[in-house]
Order: structure tokens, then C-alpha cells, then sequence
């Protein structure tokens, strides 16, 4: 105990022990906040996408790179209609209803989409309604009239009609300068969105929201689903740590078991599993892991007992074994044998921790390879097909093809996070190979 | 359980009985083919008696340790037995063989070498005692602590929370005389427990040994290649050469009438703390020992034996003859 206390104090003299422990710790800390603000089941309820995400936009970068760019592009605008002053006078057998929607509108770019949810309440029929757009300007642009289901979205930036009229996208044309020509310049102001509603029933009442959809959104911006990317980054920090840390776990336990066990009986026992490692050794991982994924399932904690099963017999098994030969034949072994230790007892109590300092270093560089493993399960494909991951993330960028796109944050942030979680534990590693091998002492 | 083994055990009877005992290494060829046996102790007997203190004696290579490991239990015999307290040992299985263990203590060679590094003195005394069940930690502090003030560590604390690389080469095999204390054994084997001290730690360990083995009225077996320390340390001595004893007396008997020509040639071949040996060249045994793979037929001894009778030692083993009282001597020249 006491040896590893002073090995921990002699960390403190390597700068790369300190950067990355503190890498390790924020990539700890990240994934406890996120276990703790969403849950598990709401993380895989918001991956599931659709209509949680609806009042967001489509591939909207992160706010925080446009403005450190010195951009002014729009974030998005929801516009209730509880906030607005209602006007609404009864008739018989109805009531007819004026919701004005008004915002302003301070950006030097369009919006990226204009939706308008509408939710009717105790109608008899369907309710009408008939929207007009109101610029800074005092202009009264016509969108038009329809019936409303109960729950029903009006898409007016897909509106060909207008979009006819007008002579551009919709959530353009409504924005652009009127007297500008050529390059089309948004005029800045207060909007309004004037809703005349005819709803049929004495009580029956209209909610609705006017999304002015952004080109910037959070911290992370918005893939093509809408979704929040910061989800799935912050989501995969908790299952990337998890899976390297259960494969780096369950592999190295179980290899130097086996290993130690091997050179403890020797004889039959260890050309069995010589022979076994050998075979192991040549089959290629990554394609049995598609071969599993493909032909039976993707689950994560599946791939990662494939992962274990396919590294118990692994190339460590030679390493350890070579390490463990000499002790073997240790006098202090000898002894324990004379004063009746078992078998058990002398694989895990004797061999087994005359070694371990020298694998931890190697143990916590292994981490990443399998944070990567699972990385790149998910871009080929092979990714939990519920479970948010970095992987994932990147998966979906290369399939929207998001570099010929220009939506370098989409690759760029989850790529980052497996560097720095792959710098992290590969400073810590090294530092911590310096203080525990004692053929790479300094001094 | 052991108390009532001890009691059913006479105490005249010997503690340890060998009889024709044969520890044979196979040699094997791509792992099943045998081609041949290293013969490391062939065909060995002799008693034990309780309290009693002996040596083993022969250059390396005789088969000395390879009869220590054999009588631990390390090596299984190819042949004949090894009775502990009236039990063959090679039946004992289980607790049975769990009490043996705990009733043979062993101090090895390397001191160093023989504690787990990783194992502070405390864990290190400890797992003796958590291998045969004692789980009450006060009960097994009490023993350590017992077992250190015998070897002279301590007192305790400072000491139990070191490791060994923090301890002399004198303390480590304290702390190894201690591990096998203990238990509380019946006997003790010591592997040339000094060969790998300094020379001024040395009649310490061996002083200490002894009183131990005096105050417990221990048997200690110690396995040795130097005859000018056994006087002091043995009772009794047994001298081997490839694999078998050639010659065995009481100490002062054996070193003072030498007989068999091996034991002859060896003490010769002890230098006196004398000016005048840097200038002499002695007679030692021309030749090497022989080979355990083919040993040479009849007398091992014969090709380097300055006595040789053709005819006679190279051909038929001679049995043990006693040529003096209580002196035994494996030599056709003490054929009566």
C-alpha cells in the first residue's frame, strides 16, 4: 500500500502524469454529470429523435464558433401564443380568434426554417385559420388560410405558393430588405405573425407556437434529425470510459489468470493454452466483431463480451508469461509451497502481483484502444443501434456526408473527445510506466 | 490435531525415517519421449530423532537439496519413503498434509530470494498462519510478534512494516527463521541457510538457529557444502556424493576419523586459518563429480577414488559397512 503511495507522490514530479490525470478526471467528471442530469432511459428516449426535437433546426453549427468567428448568425425563436395578446370574439356556435406573434429580429443572416404548431382544443370541427406576415417595414404579406387538425404544423418556409410569389425560400423572402437587389440582406425589426382563427365550438380554444428556426444552436449544434449533438457527446463520455475500462478490465484480468495459471501447472496446462493464444492471435478482431454485428446483434455490451472473449486468449498471454516464468521459480514461492499454500493462492498471491506494477502503465494505455474499438465499430456501422456514443455521432456526419457539407463541428467535436481521451490516459500511462518499471527510472 | 498426533507418536521412536529413498528427474524428449532420469538422490536412509541436529554434507551437485526438497514434500519421491512421526508422507493428503507442512519448517538459501518482495515482514509472517486457518488477526499478531522477539527482530512494530529490500541481508533471514517458526514445526530444514550471508552475519544466524533448535528442542537439518562450520552447529553428520550418503557419525567422530575416501579428500580440502596455506597446493580429488544422468557403475566414487580396487569398486555398490562404533561408511576397504 505504502509503495503505491509513494509511487502516486512520485507522479506529482511528471507534467504529463498531472495534464493527463486532469484530462482523465474531466472525462470523469463529464460522465457523472451526465449519469446524473439525463438519466439513462431519457438519454435513449432523446436519441430516439423525433418530436422532442421539433422546436430545433436541422444541422445548426454551435453558437459559440460562429460568435468566436465574429458571426452574427440567428438562434432560434419560439413565439407563444400565450404570450401574446389574444383577441377573441364569440359567434354563434364558434368564436373567432387574432393571435399577433410578434419578435424581434436583431441577426445579419436568414433563419434556417419557419414552422408554426398549432393545437386546437375542444373544436367541434376543424378550426380555419388565415396567417399574414407583418415586416418591420408595416408591409402585410398574405401566407394564405387552412383548415387545422387537432395538432397540426404549418411549414410556411415550405410553402411553394409563396415561395412563387416571392421569388425565393420563404423564410428568406419574408426577411429580406424589400428594396435590395441581387444578394438578398435580412432587415432587422420587429416581426409579426398575425393568426385570424375561426374555431366551432363554445369553448373552444387555439395554442400557437411560432418557431423561427436558427443557423446556430447550444454548444454543440444540431445533426440532421434535429437532435442536440451535445447528447450523444456528453452521453459517450460515460459509455466510452465504461467500455474501455470493462474491455481493458476484463481482458487483463483474465490473460494474466490464464497466463499465470499456465506457467504455475506448466506441462499440458500451458502448451493447451500456448496453442489456444497461438490460434487466438491470428484471427483478425475487427472483422469477427463485424461479422457479429452483422449477423446478430450491435448491442454495445454484447460487442464488448466479444471484445473480452476474443482477448482472454490474446497476445498479452505471451508477455505475461514471459514475466512470470522466472518468478516461478522464485524462492519465495518455494517457500509458500512448503508451508502449504494452494494453487490458488499462489497464482493470485504470489505471481500475480510481483508483476502487476509493471502492467498498470500498460493496462491504463490499453483504455483508449478499446474507447477506440468502440468508435470505430459505430463508424462502420456496427454502433449500438439506441445507445448515444461518439461513434455514433461520426457515423451519422460521414453518412450526411458532413465535411463535403461544411459541417466541420459534426466530425470535429466527437473526433476531439477520443483524442483527448486517448492523450489523457496515454500521458498518464507513460508517466506512471516511468515510475513503475523500473528500467525507465531517470534517476 | 497435532497435539493428539504427538501424543499417539512415542517419543523414543525417531521423528523422521528414510528409507531407500529415490528422487528421480525424467528426462523427456519433445515432452513424452524419456530419455533418460537424472538420479539427484538414489536410494538415501537414514533417522531422525526429535531434538536432534544434523548436517548434510557434499559438494554441489550431490543431491543435498534435491533431499531437502524431497523431504518438504516439493519433490515427489520416484521410490522408497519418508516416514514423519510414524506417517509415510507420500500418503497424506489434505489436512493430513497440511499438518505435515505446518510441522517442517524451511529456511532457504538466498534470503532475499526467499521473501515475496511485494509482502511487507507482517503479510510476509502472516501467510503462514491465514494458509492454515488462523483467522483471528489478534491471535496471529500475537504469534509474529512471538516468532520476531525469537529471532531477535524487533521489538515489532518498526520492523513489521518493512519490506525486504529495506532489511540486511542478516534480518532478511531472520525474518525467513521466523516464517518458519511460526507454525511452530517439529522440524526445520535449512538449505545452507549462510552460504549467501556476509561472512560476519554468518555464526550469528548459525548461533541463532542452534538455540533455537536447543530451546524448542527442534530437529534442524542443515544442508551444507562446508565442513568447517558443522562441528559447532550438528549433532550428527551425513556425507553425500551423487545422490547417496557415503559416510555418516556423530560430528567429533566423523571429523576426527574420517573414513570413507570422499570424506577424507574434503576435509583435507578445508584450509586452516594458517599463513603458510597460500603457498601450498593441496590434494583434492582429481576429477568432477560424476554424472546423475550415468552414474558410473559400482562405487560412485571409484574414478576419482585414490583407492580403487579394480574388479571390485567399479563394479559391485558396496552396502554400508561400520568400520568404528556408530560409524557408517559406504566402502568396500571397510568390508569385514
Amino acid at each position: 500500500m505504502r509503495r503505491w503511495l509513494e509511487g502516486l507522490r512520485e507522479l506529482r514530479r511528471y507534467p504529463s502524469a498531472i495534464g493527463g490525470l486532469a484530462l482523465i478526471v474531466f472525462l470523469i467528471a463529464v460522465s457523472v454529470y451526465t449519469v446524473i442530469a439525463i438519466p439513462y432511459s431519457q438519454a435513449l428516449e432523446l436519441w430516439r429523435g423525433g418530436e422532442a426535437w421539433r422546436m430545433h433546426p436541422v444541422n445548426a453549427g454551435p453558437v459559440w464558433v460562429d460568435r468566436l468567428l465574429g458571426g452574427d448568425k440567428p438562434d432560434t425563436t419560439v413565439v407563444r401564443s400565450e404570450d401574446a395578446e389574444t383577441r377573441s370574439a364569440a359567434f354563434d356556435g364558434g368564436r373567432q380568434v387574432r393571435i399577433p406573434l410578434s419578435f424581434d429580429y436583431p441577426h445579419d443572416d436568414f433563419p434556417s426554417e419557419i414552422n408554426l404548431f398549432l393545437e386546437t382544443r375542444d373544436t367541434e370541427r376543424e378550426a380555419f385559420v388565415r396567417l399574414r406576415w407583418q415586416t418591420p417595414d408595416g408591409d402585410i404579406i398574405p401566407l394564405g388560410g387552412r383548415r387545422v387538425a387537432r395538432e397540426d404544423r404549418i411549414s410556411i418556409s415550405q410553402n411553394q405558393t409563396l415561395e412563387g410569389r416571392l421569388g425565393m425560400p420563404p423564410h428568406v423572402g419574408l426577411f429580406a430588405r424589400s428594396t435590395d437587389a441581387g444578394q438578398p440582406v435580412p432587415d432587422n425589426g420587429r416581426y409579426r405573425l398575425i393568426i385570424d382563427a375561426i374555431l366551432f365550438g363554445e369553448d373552444a380554444s387555439l395554442e400557437a407556437d411560432l418557431v423561427v428556426y436558427g443557423r446556430v444552436h447550444g454548444i454543440a449544434g444540431t445533426d440532421h434529425q434535429r437532435r442536440d449533438l451535445m447528447v450523444a457527446l456528453l452521453w459517450g463520455t460515460p459509455v466510452a470510459l465504461a467500455f474501455g475500462l470493462l474491455a481493458a478490465v476484463g481482458t487483463t484480468v483474465t490473460t494474466l489468470v490464464i497466463a499465470a495459471t499456465g506457467v504455475w501447472f506448466g506441462g499440458l496446462v500451458d502448451a493447451t493454452i500456448q496453442r489456444l493464444t497461438e490460434v487466438n492471435i491470428i484471427l483478425p478482431v475487427l472483422p469477427v466483431l463485424v461479422m457479429v454485428g452483422t449477423l446478430y446483434s450491435t448491442n454495445i455490451w454484447l460487442m464488448l463480451g466479444v471484445v473480452i472473449a476474443l482477448g482472454i486468449f490474446s497476445a498479452g498471454i505471451k508477455m505475461y508469461r514471459a514475466m512470470l516464468l522466472p518468478i516461478r521459480q522464485a524462492p519465495y514461492i518455494e517457500a509458500a509451497r512448503a508451508y502449504g499454500a494452494g494453487n490458488a493462492r499462489i497464482i493470485l498471491r504470489y505471481m500475480i502481483p510481483r508483476i502487476l506494477p509493471v502492467l498498470i502503465p500498460t493496462f491504463v494505455t490499453l483504455i483508449p484502444t478499446y474507447v477506440f474499438l468502440e468508435a470505430s465499430l459505430a463508424v462502420l456501422g456496427l454502433g449500438d443501434p439506441v445507445l448515444p456514443t461518439w461513434g455514433k455521432v461520426l457515423n451519422d456526419a460521414q453518412t450526411q456526408s458532413a465535411l463535403y457539407n461544411g459541417f466541420y463541428y459534426w466530425v470535429i467535436a466527437p473526433a476531439l473527445l477520443l483524442m483527448l481521451t486517448g492523450l489523457g490516459f496515454a500521458m498518464f500511462g507513460f508517466a506512471l510506466d516511468r515510475v513503475f518499471n523500473p528500467r525507465l527510472r531517470t534517476q | 490435531m497435532s497435539t493428539e498426533r504427538a501424543a499417539s507418536a512415542e517419543s523414543t521412536s525417531p521423528l523422521v525415517s528414510v528409507r531407500d529413498l529415490r528422487t528421480w528427474f525424467e528426462l523427456r524428449q519433445w515432452g513424452f519421449l524419456r530419455v533418460g532420469s537424472v538420479r539427484a538422490v538414489d536410494g538415501v536412509s537414514f533417522d531422525l530423532g526429535r531434538g536432534e541436529s544434523v548436517a548434510f554434507v557434499g559438494e554441489s551437485g550431490c543431491g543435498k537439496s534435491s533431499l531437502a526438497r524431497t523431504l518438504l514434500g516439493l519433490h515427489r519421491p520416484t521410490g522408497g519413503e519418508v516416514s514423519f512421526d510414524g506417517y509415510r508422507v507420500q500418503d497424506l493428503a489434505g489436512r493430513d498434509l497440511q499438518w505435515y507442512r505446518a510441522s517442517v519448517g524451511y529456511v532457504q538459501q538466498d534470503p532475499y530470494g526467499a521473501l515475496p518482495p511485494f509482502m511487507d515482514v507482517r503479510r510476509i509472517l502472516a501467510e503462514p498462519l491465514v494458509v492454515h486457518g488462523v483467522t483471528d488477526r489478534a491471535e496471529r499478531e500475537r504469534r509474529i510478534r512471538r516468532a520476531l522477539e525469537e529471532v531477535r527482530l524487533g521489538p515489532g512494530d518498526a520492523i513489521l512494516d518493512q519490506f525486504p529490500h529495506m532489511l540486511s541481508g542478516g534480518q532478511q533471514q531472520r525474518v525467513v527463521i521466523a516464517r518458519a517458526l511460526v507454525l511452530e514445526p517439529a522440524m526445520i530444514i535449512a538449505d545452507e541457510p549462510v552460504s549467501m550471508l556476509d561472512a560476519s552475519v554468518r555464526v550469528e544466524i548459525l548461533n541463532l538457529l542452534r538455540r533455537i533448535q536447543s530451546e524448542r528442542s527442534l530437529t534442524l537439518a542443515f544442508i551444507t557444502h562446508d565442513l568447517s562450520t558443522v562441528r559447532h552447529y550438528a549433532d550428527r553428520i551425513f556425507v553425500m556424493y551423487a545422490g547417496r550418503i557415503v559416510e555418516q557419525a556423530q560430528v567429533d567422530e566423523l571429523l576426527e576419523h574420517p573414513q570413507h575416501p570422499y570424506t577424507q579428500a574434503l576435509l583435507a580440502a578445508i584450509a586452516d586459518v594458517d599463513a603458510a596455506n597460500a603457498r601450498r597446493v593441496r590434494d583434492v580429488p582429481a576429477g568432477e563429480p560424476p554424472s546423475l544422468l550415468h552414474p558410473p557403475p559400482g562405487c560412485r566414487f571409484h574414478p576419482r577414488c585414490p583407492h580403487a580396487m579394480a574388479g571390485t569398486c567399479d563394479v559391485r555398490d558396496p552396502g554400508m559397512f561400520e568400520p568404528r562404533r556408530d560409524h557408517l561408511s559406504a566402502c568396500w576397504l571397510h568390508e569385514r
